[in-house]
């Protein structure tokens, strides 16, 4: 005889604890301290943070702890976790051009003010494993530094085209008294390009990695070059209502890429050097480039250029692009669905009765 | 700058998990909504703590509405014990600490995914439907631009359309879930994913009905007694589903059925999708 599924609450709290089970893995392995995650693995720390939309390493590192290292996961409890929080007001926008410069590189100039600096970095790098890294031992020597401060004045790549005029000048839209908040407002089309920066600095990085590519491959083809990628600290200020004035209240640790990208003019526009725009916290420079060339792409319609790729469709990116949303749509699959599929049952059964009918009476 | 209407509960979460910001933000969405059914309202939808796509909207429709003096009943696929409505009955339990129940008549507010009960509503209940895809159109015009201007026009050419293809290529509207329905002979809603058997009961119910969905952002409603009709053709009618036998449990021949296989060579039996009707039905024979 039929028993209904009852019993669903206490499975589900079992599923919990076996859940809690799983991550804890094998008791007699030394549990995961924060502080490890936070500094040895930084740039899952920095994606979390970026994607979550919440500056703090430590909390990042408990999401990505309580998600067993599922950054998707990680990303959806830091969001859940952010969304609670009170909102005292909007900061002063930062100044990049004023970065403690960590890393800074150019692909269109070999030598500039302030000069090109390595910094930590992956490129170049064999990728061969280091088996070393496979035991207890793990001081690698100091590398050796250069002097430091670097060079004060570290103007970006484009503010110095900019001199020439020879690539689009970038201000404020007059016509907005205030910029646009993708998480208190929904979003709307046409979007702004405030709005539509929020959404690609949160957007997940495969999906613009796999987006800002087809760009490259031909599918709104914008020729981009890497202007310059820039990493470091920059200082965060807040102005408070009975102050009147700004104050320094933090640091964040940000990646910028200024994409630059061949524009042969249209009717609206001279020929010049346009923009895409890439920023994320922490070190984040393949979601910064992708996040740039995929920012360039959405501007195809502002710049008159003709073009139906999937990257230059704002709604096909911005309505895709968030990973918490797609993650929850793609498994509420695993959601019964007893209901719709019986009424698809009934329809798909009385159809073939009629097909069978028919051909019987043929 | 912290609300001093905030009533925050014992786990640090003000009640029903929302702040009263927020509520009040939904609210105003809900009001607009009411006041233009079946309109579909934008709102600064929230990350919640359950994934988007897991009836986000509706929770948040819910927690907007709730108080400490409101009984609620969660329903997935029409029972009260499928594993998802066990999740949020617990999820309002823990952070609004308010009664729930099983039982239709007992509820004030009735959460539900892909079902409307049985049991007829009353004046004073409301019915908060979670939404995967509010938008009818979508499925035939991607683009959220178009399809907001088409339903400001009234231009829903397309969806009749798409009905007569149906009916041309398969002898009838092969549309058995989430069909949709024209609210107060204005806007084309879509219903939600609850089967088309379920769409008489949207037409000039008392309860009132919202609609929420989460991902999508957008909230819109039926307000008690609104016409609500499922959109057919003269020489094509609509017509709900119906099944030849009747539920193995309670014997009931005019409620949805759920059907179960018992064996693998075909054995299969059919019992009500919703629990509650079913069980009071049972409980009435007993006595």
């Amino acid at each position: 005889m039929y028993v209904a599924v009852k019993g669903g609450e206490r499975a589900i709290l079992n599923s919990h604890k076996l859940l809690d089970e799983e991550r804890r893995g094998d008791p007699r392995v030394p549990t995961l301290g924060l502080n490890q995650i936070e500094q040895q693995l930084g740039r899952a720390v920095d994606r979390v943070m970026t994607e979550g939309a919440l500056y703090d390493r430590h909390l990042a590192a408990l999401a990505i702890k309580q998600a067993q290292g599922d950054l998707v996961e990680a990303i959806f409890l830091l969001r859940a976790y952010r969304t609670t929080l009170p909102r005292f007001g909007y900061g002063v926008a930062i100044d990049t051009a004023a970065m403690a410069i960590r890393r800074r590189i150019s692909a269109t100039f070999k030598d500039l003010p302030g000069g090109q600096v390595l910094g930590a970095t992956f490129d170049y790098t064999h990728r061969l494993l280091d088996f070393s890294l496979a035991g207890e031992h793990d001081s690698p020597p100091a590398a050796a530094v250069g002097p430091a401060p670097l060079d004060a004045a570290m103007p970006r790549v484009v503010d110095l085209l900019n001199l020439e005029g020879l690539i689009e000048e970038e201000r404020p839209d007059p016509a907005k008294d205030r910029v646009s908040d993708l998480t208190r407002e929904p979003l709307g089309f046409p979007a702004p390009r405030d709005m539509r920066l929020q959404n690609l600095a949160r957007g997940d990085e495969g999906f613009l990695l796999g987006l800002g590519y087809s760009t490259q491959r031909g599918y709104g083809r914008n020729h981009p070059f890497a202007g310059e990628i820039r990493v470091g600290e920059v200082a965060v200020a807040f102005v408070p209502e009975e102050l009147g004035f700004a104050i320094e209240i933090g640091e964040v640790t940000l990646t910028e890429c200024q994409m630059i990208n061949q524009f042969k003019g249209s009717k609206s526009h001279p020929p010049q050097f346009t923009r895409g725009y890439g920023l994320a916290f922490g070190h984040s420079e393949r979601k910064t480039m992708a996040m740039a060339l995929v920012d360039r792409a959405l501007r195809g319609q502002e710049l008159g250029e003709d073009g139906e790729a999937p990257a230059q469709d704002a709604e096909f990116v911005l309505y895709h692009s968030d990973n918490v949303e797609a993650s929850g749509f793609v498994q509420h699959l695993k959601l019964p669905h007893y209901v719709d599929f019986q009424s698809e049952l009934v329809m798909v059964r009385a159809m073939r009765a009629a097909q069978g009918e028919a051909a019987a009476d043929d | 700058m912290t609300d001093e209407s905030d009533t925050a509960g014992e786990n640090g979460y003000n009640f029903a998990y929302l702040d009263e910001q927020t509520k009040r933000m939904i609210r105003r969405a809900i009001l607009k909504a009411v006041a233009v059914p079946g309109y579909q309202v934008p709102f600064g939808s929230r990350e919640m703590p359950l994934p988007y796509g897991w009836g986000t909207g509706g929770i948040q429709v819910t927690a907007a509405l709730i108080g400490p003096d409101d009984v609620l009943k969660v329903i997935d696929q029409g029972a009260d014990d499928t594993t998802n409505a066990v999740s949020i009955r617990r999820f309002f339990e823990r952070t609004a600490a308010i009664a729930t129940t099983t039982r239709t008549v007992e509820a004030t507010i009735i959460q539900t995914r892909h079902r409307i009960p049985e049991t007829p509503l009353a004046p004073g209940q409301i019915l908060v439907y979670q939404v995967p895809q509010p938008e009818p159109l979508r499925r035939l015009v991607a683009s959220e631009v178009e399809t907001r201007t088409m339903h400001a026009l009234e231009e829903y050419g397309v969806m009749h359309v798409r009905l007569y293809e149906d009916i041309a290529r398969h002898g009838r509207i092969a549309t058995a879930y989430d069909y949709p329905v024209k609210v107060n002979g204005r806007y084309v809603m879509a219903p939600s994913p609850i089967p088309k058997f379920d769409n008489p009961k949207m037409d000039r119910n008392p309860a009132l009905q919202l609609f929420g969905a989460g991902r999508e952002k957008r909230i819109y409603a039926v307000p008690p007694h609104t016409s609500v009709k499922s959109l057919d053709f003269d020489d094509h009618p609509f017509e709900i589903e119906r099944w030849n036998e009747s539920c193995a449990l309670c014997g009931a021949t005019e409620t949805f059925l759920d059907e179960v296989l018992t064996d693998d060579a075909g054995g299969r039996l059919f019992v009500c999708s919703d629990s509650d009707y079913c069980h009071e039905r049972r409980v009435v024979e007993d006595d």
